[in-house]
């Protein structure tokens, strides 16, 4: 009987890039076999549900949960592993924030349902829908319920600690299992509950080596418009860049490979709304005072509440469109 | 949508140096305008950081107005510009998310113009009874804000 401190590891609503981000650690991972019992890995091992219910509460030290809440399953399983885990790390853009899937939320949910079984790309003459019970000679089926709002981990369950990015650096995957592995044997303390780990707390601006002026924008255009100079800051030259918002963590890997940030690392620490402070900073240094003038200017932006809001629309303020959110009053 | 027994819950920012003393002036003056609106105080428009916007309509608010000194008129210089800048921006933002353009709007009154701003709030009250409730809020869901103590008191 092994006595290892037991680690899980879920996917929710993702895409499974944050698996690959974990071993993506290299020989790294072997130090988490050293000293984790892996008991509950959907991707990487054979587990069942009925394995993690039958555990004890708090008998798993670490769970590491990607993905958002889409559907009553990831609902389930979330409340499941908060019990049974002593630790619970929101893992990923979609865990703290909702992510690419949480652009759903734009969408009222019986248009993404028509869009998934209805549309030409989809072969459904019969346009046959999912039904989540269903009488069969058998017994009756069941299959998980979709819910009308992408839901962030910490907007179900209690989290302990969040690891932004999308996915997560490999090298902050690697320092976070560092940390755990001192803690265990008692080198190192925890942070305190609540805190983001694995990430920087100013903005990706901060590790950016373009060089910076103070910025005064006469025309947005998308980057493959461009002639981009790459020393300069990209959103000087009216490519809009993400950065003055973003959490540092990632090293300015796009701005350093010539391409804006989208910010897949999320809101910087004290920022409340991720596409409300985006909208400040760009507003700000557009170089003119007249309001018709502005409106061309901003022309330029083609889309706005998709650059302010692709990682981060299922935990922002508003949460989604007012089409999708006002669903849940009916 | 019309419905008799809305009121609309309308939040109001308004600039220390000129609407918040139009407003004050309406009082003294005895003008009234609709209680609908609940006026906040920033010290200029370009405090208003959009946040306040969005915190606002998903916390239950059916209308935002916003009002600071006219063009030139600044008693930062220029940062009523900034707020119309931020304004443009946003309103773009919420009208690509769904909402009715009319539920967002900018004026500039001075210090001296309590019935023009009067007049302004009880037009934008109207527009908004006639809208309808916005219900941007989720039923049973609470805009939760993390609240740090200050450490430090400054004193002025």
């Amino acid at each position: 009987m092994t006595t290892k401190p037991k680690f899980a590891m879920y996917w929710a609503a993702s895409c499974g890039g944050c698996e690959i981000a974990v071993l993506n650690i290299h020989e790294k991972i072997l130090a988490v076999d050293e000293n984790f019992e892996v008991v509950f890995w959907p991707v990487a091992m054979d587990a069942k549900y009925k394995d993690v219910d039958a555990m004890e509460d708090g008998e798993i030290l670490l769970t590491l949960f990607n993905g958002s809440i889409r559907n009553s399953e990831n609902e389930h399983i979330a409340k499941l592993l908060r019990r049974k885990s002593k630790i619970l790390v929101a893992f990923g853009s979609c865990a703290t924030e909702g992510c690419i899937p949480g652009l759903a939320n734009f969408t009222p949910i019986n248009e993404v349902i028509a869009t998934a079984f209805s549309t030409p790309t989809t072969e459904n003459p019969e346009n046959i829908l999912p039904i989540p019970d269903y009488e069969v000679p058998e017994g009756e089926l069941h299959i998980p319920t979709i819910y009308p709002l992408i839901r962030t981990l910490e907007q179900v369950v209690d989290v302990d600690y969040f690891m932004p990015g999308c996915p997560p650096e490999s090298h902050q995957i690697a320092a976070v299992i560092d940390l755990v592995i001192e803690v265990l044997k008692g080198n190192a303390e925890l942070p305190p509950k609540g805190s983001v780990i694995g990430a920087g707390l100013s903005t990706v601006c901060d590790d950016c080596e373009r060089t910076r002026n103070i910025k005064k924008i006469k025309e947005f255009g998308r980057i493959q418009m461009q002639h981009s100079d790459p020393d300069l800051c990209l959103l000087e030259q009216g490519i809009p860049c993400n950065g003055p918002a973003t959490r540092q963590g990632c090293g300015a890997l796009c701005p350093s490979a010539g391409a804006q940030c989208i910010g897949c690392y999320g809101p910087a620490e004290g920022v409340i709304d991720y596409g409300a402070r985006l909208i400040s900073a760009f507003a700000s240094v557009i170089d003119s005072d007249d309001e018709e003038e502005i409106d061309h200017i901003l022309d330029g932006l083609v889309d706005p509440a998709g650059q302010f809001y692709r990682f981060n629309l299922a935990g922002s303020l508003l949460r989604g469109s007012k089409a999708a959110v006002s669903v849940e009053h009916k | 949508m019309t419905n008799d027994n809305f009121e609309p819950v309308i939040i109001g920012f308004t600039c220390n140096w000129c609407s918040y003393r139009a407003a004050d002036m309406a009082g003294t003056a005895r003008m009234k305008y609709a209680p609908n609106i609940r006026l906040i105080r920033l010290m200029c428009s370009g405090r208003l950081d959009p946040t306040f916007i969005f915190k606002a309509l998903a916390g239950g608010a059916d209308g935002i107005l916003i009002s600071g000194c006219h063009p030139g008129d600044c008693h930062y210089i220029e940062q009523n510009y900034k707020a119309l800048r931020r304004f443009q921006l946003t309103k773009r933002v919420l009208i690509q998310m769904g909402m009715e353009p009319e539920r967002l709007k900018l004026f500039w009154a001075s210090a001296a113009e309590g019935a023009f701003l009067t007049s302004e709030i009880n037009k934008f009250v109207k527009v908004i009874r006639e809208l309808g409730p916005l219900n941007w809020n989720e039923n049973n869901f609470r805009v939760q804000i993390p609240i740090h103590s200050i450490e430090e008191e400054v004193l002025a």
